[in-house]
């Protein structure tokens, strides 16, 4: 409760701190939505050529995209502050807060709260809902609960890859800006089905960056293109890929070295 | 309070390697050279005791004030802090200790003082009385109020000082870590601090452990220092005894009509040579003075001479300088 509490409180701190400026946040808001719905409208424009592909229709299609959307607009919203954690380690700051009596992964979580991811958020969002109305999906109970899921791991899935990313900094300082490769463009390549790429990428893509289990096999379960047990559990692999990055977090940290000694 | 053991601290430093395929390289094979920050260093410190601790640039300060708070795990040897191993117990080491490092703020950037004062209240759990008993005594003995309301970013140097050494304090910690708690200060604000200090030592019985360049600071609050050069204990002990220790040595600066080649006295050590001044340094228990200065006038054309006991700057330096001195003397001449 206590963590909780301070959570919001910090939270509560860095949107008073972005509202400073309401227009340019504002402005942000609505660029950042634009440009999004550009995003997909290229998606749209390659399927009023093909009109499907490998056996997706648009709006199959739009149903990834929206997910992935979501997903890492949900996970820079909270876990930026590991994206942005090597500076906090060249400014010194994670020496302020390991003299503090709290976990450190949970500060540096509460360190950043982006609002303005709000925009993709919503684009994002939008673009699911379409996209689910127009797939042949009977949206029940078990299905809608198992959506949530899903995008919940694969939350959990882009967090992960961002602690990941900042924990190498205990190694390199300057970070491994190789991560940027899989969140980038993870997003990217999520938002078409995976059946297209490559056998050695797809299964690089399930079983190293297990993309995939949050993105690819839900939308299959959900468009009842498969019903196996390895789809159905998939979306958890997230919440797994989440607690490994924070062990070696936690391993990382043993490792911090420090500046100006 | 706190005991160190055998401490050790190395760092291994890497060579990066530059563009895509170096820092690729980088991933998988790294050359690296070890340095060794602090050495074997062992010391108690008990419940009240304000020490200083010395060294120069690099000599391992920091590194060793780091492993106190639990920022750095030590590489060998064993550090407890109130019973506490402060990089295995970190969270439980950090309620009971306050830390302030001179040169970077531990307080929030972009808020006012207050703001800053009110998040470390809910994270360190400080109850309501306690929390506003030490902003009031604070604000008394710091003058924070002219500045409570000011974000961190605006305050000077001095206010930012101030206001952290108050919010290291908020939560009564046991011991306090100053890491140049005076550095760029001027005299008004370095003697306020110091006033602080003392007195936060003697009503509340606080150990505090500082590091600083400033020998100010030392005279005026340490009991006692510990000295360290080169990763490794050099003193420990009472600043008095450091004194006596060293001040049977003198301090003799000559300047000489000419510009000898060889300025050389038995006896004594070449401290300074700056074109024809030149500085030795002598202990009367090996030549009286007079002798000293008779031998300097028959073998060189003098056209002044002063004689000098060190003060404590010059005590220490010269605890420093020896080693340094005794192995370069005779390239510089």
């Amino acid at each position: 409760m206590h963590h909780l509490a301070l959570y919001l409180h910090f939270v509560k701190l860095r949107i008073r701190a972005q509202m400073e400026y309401r227009l340019s946040f504002l402005f942000e808001l609505f660029a950042q939505a634009c440009l999004a719905v550009i995003d997909f409208f290229m998606i749209a424009m390659l399927f009023g050529r093909f009109k499907q592909l490998a056996g997706w229709t648009l709006w199959e299609v739009g149903l990834l995209y929206g997910m992935v959307g979501i997903c890492f607009a949900l996970a820079e919203m909270f876990a930026r502050g590991f994206d942005l954690f090597p500076d906090n380690v060249v400014r010194g700051e994670f020496d302020t807060m390991l003299i503090r009596p709290l976990d450190t992964f949970f500060q540096v979580l509460a360190h950043q709260f982006i609002l303005r991811r709000l925009g993709k958020l919503l684009q994002a969002l939008v673009i699911l809902l379409i996209a689910g109305s127009q797939v042949a999906i009977a949206w029940t109970f078990p299905k809608i609960a198992y959506l949530f899921i899903a995008l919940v791991g694969g939350t959990c899935f882009f967090i992960g890859l961002f602690v990941i990313g900042a924990t190498t900094c205990f190694w390199t300082i300057h970070s491994l800006e190789m991560i940027n490769i899989f969140t980038n463009g993870g997003i990217f390549m999520g938002s078409y089905p995976f059946s297209i790429y490559r056998r050695w990428f797809r299964l690089f893509f399930t079983f190293v960056i297990p993309l995939a289990c949050v993105n690819y096999f839900p939308s299959l379960f959900l468009l009842g293109k498969s019903a196996s047990r390895g789809v159905l559990v998939a979306p958890f692999v997230g919440f797994i890929f989440l607690g490994g990055a924070m062990l070696f977090w936690r391993w990382g940290v043993l490792h911090y070295q420090s500046t100006g000694h | 309070m706190i005991e160190v053991r055998n401490l050790s601290k190395t760092f291994k430093v890497y060579h990066h390697r530059k563009g895509f395929f170096g820092t690729f390289a980088n991933l998988f094979s790294r050359k690296h050279r070890i340095v060794q920050a602090v050495e074997n260093v062992s010391f108690t410190v008990t419940r009240g005791e304000i020490v200083g601790y010395l060294g120069p640039n690099g000599a391992g300060k920091s590194t060793t004030i780091k492993m106190l708070t639990g920022i750095l795990v030590p590489s060998s040897g064993s550090v407890t802090v109130n019973g506490y191993i402060p990089h295995r117990q970190r969270k439980e080491n950090a309620k009971r200790i306050g830390v302030v490092f001179g040169q970077r703020s531990h307080l929030w950037f972009d808020l006012p003082v207050q703001e800053s004062f009110e998040l470390l209240r809910r994270i360190y759990r400080i109850p309501q009385e306690q929390y506003r008993h030490n902003v009031a005594m604070f604000d008394e003995l710091l003058g924070l109020g002219a500045f409570f309301q000011t974000p961190v970013r605006q305050l000077s140097l001095g206010q930012r000082m101030r206001a952290d050494l108050g919010a290291a304090l908020l939560h009564n910690p046991d011991v306090l870590f100053l890491d140049e708690p005076t550095i760029g200060l001027d005299v008004v604000a370095k003697s306020r601090i110091r006033q602080f200090i003392r007195q936060l030592n003697a009503e509340r019985q606080v150990t505090v452990v500082l590091t600083t360049h400033d020998l100010d600071d030392v005279e005026q609050l340490c009991n006692r220092v510990i000295l360290i050069d080169d990763a490794r204990l050099l003193f420990d002990g009472e600043l008095a005894t450091l004194r006596r220790m060293l001040s049977k040595e003198r301090l003799l600066s000559v300047d000489y009509a000419e510009d000898y080649s060889d300025v050389r006295m038995p006896h004594t050590r070449l401290v300074h040579r700056e074109g024809t001044r030149v500085q030795y340094r002598f202990s009367p228990e090996e030549i009286r003075t007079a002798a000293l200065i008779g031998a300097l006038l028959q073998k060189f054309n003098i056209v002044d001479i002063s004689l000098q006991e060190p003060d404590i700057e010059e005590l220490i330096k010269t605890v420093y300088e020896d080693n340094l001195i005794l192995r370069e003397t005779s390239k510089l001449i």
